[in-house]
């Protein structure tokens, strides 16, 4: 079973129609219980990283969600939700997130041309920075889908793919069993869920 | 690099695509759901539904089309066609949709674009802005393009994106059914004065089209059209090769 964090952010139905599409049984949940119970838990998210994580951190879910990260479950966050793994944000002031992954969340246009639109949306490609299992299925160079204008800033070792957008943008990240995509998994064709896949083995 | 996406547009009238499908190799070639997994599994990046539904009944089938698609279809949906209240917003959203596109309810509301981009973020907030030229002027019309507001087209676009829009799907009157290319004077007009991704609709008529579109107009992110995919005119896949060869950033 793998867990949903609904927390009051963002559009859940493609994230489930795609983990059902590849055949695995999810609850959405905003119970503590269903998550000590999961074998796995997808932290999703859109929107302003400030508002999202105040509706985590007054959901009642967050030292569920630390306590089981720690234990080792395999937990992956997904667009915001992989912002929130962070220590900090600076979109919008300043903000504390779930600190499961040293680092910081800071808006792309301080590292790319002006040139570029804002946000970056649409079809890039992976660039393997170091090997994650999330990638058992998946070539380099494929492509991805994104929406996003902020981007986390962290210690190489964690950045498991990045993606060229005039800067070398953090596409994805892992700390142990704590695992984060910028992109969407859920709207990337079959190499988002070839991705999923991948996730729901680790 | 990110890449110029290709966008197939599918108008849904009672449950079925309209402007004609010639698909031998679908059983069934105006479901919309069939025509989406089609499209999906063949290149597109991206999918428009456009419900071109007049009665609530009608738009009850639309929804439920659009559910059944968005459980089965795994690229960005952009739903355009009647939105007119955030309560529309809510509706599609709810079905899977990930964007959503309003044409003629930002004209006549104009609180539309700036409280959905509030409520549900810019980047779910798409302006569709049916233009045409009217005196030496390009006018912005309403009602499916039977309408001349009166106000001019890059100004308004452009303080729609100032608003909260986050994409521009520009579709040229003048050029719509002439299958003779894009209208490049008049996204080129638009490009120069937003910088969020800005979508080519109207005009296309086969892959050169396309290869114009990018060349030409540097800044534009996609191109849009429904029956010349629809009637295997011009097919994803060769598009996209032929992109490829020309060195346009695509997905293949």
């Amino acid at each position: 079973m793998i867990a949903i964090v609904n927390y009051g952010v963002g559009n859940l139905f493609s994230l489930e129609s795609s983990l059902k599409a590849i055949g695995h049984d999810i609850i959405i949940t905003s119970e503590p219980d269903d998550l000590r119970s999961a074998d796995r838990i997808i932290l999703p998210g859109v929107g302003a990283f400030g508002d999202a994580a105040e509706k985590l951190f007054t959901s009642g879910l967050v030292q569920s969600l630390i306590d089981e990260a720690r234990k080792g479950k395999p937990l992956l966050g997904i667009c915001l939700g992989m912002q929130l793994l962070f220590t900090k944000s600076y979109e919008f002031g300043e903000y504390d997130g779930l600190n499961l992954i040293p680092g910081t969340v800071c808006a792309i246009k301080n590292v790319i041309p002006p040139s570029l639109k804002i946000p970056q949306m649409g079809w890039n490609s992976l660039n393997f920075t170091n090997k994650s299992e999330i990638y058992s299925r998946t070539q380099e160079n494929s492509y991805v889908y994104f929406v996003h204008s902020y981007s986390a800033f962290c210690d190489e070792k964690y950045i498991t793919a990045t993606t060229d957008y005039g800067a070398a943008l953090t596409a994805s990240v892992q700390n142990g069993n704590v695992y984060g995509v910028q992109y969407h998994p859920e709207k990337s064709g079959n190499t988002g869920l070839d991705i999923l896949r991948s996730f729901c083995e680790v | 690099m990110i890449t110029k996406r290709i966008i197939p547009c599918l108008d849904v009238k009672d449950g079925r695509v309209v402007k004609g499908v010639n698909f031998r190799w679908l059983s069934d070639v105006s479901s919309p759901v069939e025509l989406a997994k089609f499209y999906s599994d063949n290149g597109a990046d991206e999918l428009v539904f456009y419900d071109i539904t007049a009665s609530s009944e009608g738009r009850k089938i639309f929804t439920d089309i659009l559910r059944q698609t968005a459980r089965n279809v795994f690229i960005p949906l952009t739903v355009g066609g009647g939105i007119s209240a955030l309560s529309d917003f809510e509706r599609v959203l709810s079905c899977g949709a990930d964007k959503v596109s309003v044409n003629t309810g930002a004209i006549r509301n104009p609180s539309l674009i700036p409280e959905a981009a509030k409520l549900y973020g810019s980047q779910c907030v798409v302006i569709s802005a049916d233009v045409m030229r009217v005196g030496g002027e390009f006018h912005v019309f309403a009602r499916g393009g039977r309408d001349d507001t009166g106000i001019e087209a890059v100004g308004w676009i452009k303080s729609c994106v100032d608003n909260g829009a986050g994409e521009v799907v520009l579709n040229s009157i003048d050029t719509d059914g002439v299958k003779r290319g894009f209208d490049i004077e008049m996204l080129k007009a638009v490009c120069e004065c937003v910088n969020v991704p800005v979508i080519a609709s109207g005009g296309a008529g086969s892959i050169d089209d396309f290869i114009t579109l990018f060349r030409e107009v540097p800044k534009v992110d996609a191109g849009l059209a429904a029956s010349i995919f629809h009637f295997g005119e011009v097919s994803i896949t060769d598009l996209k090769k032929r992109m490829f060869d020309e060195n346009i950033p695509v997905r293949l």
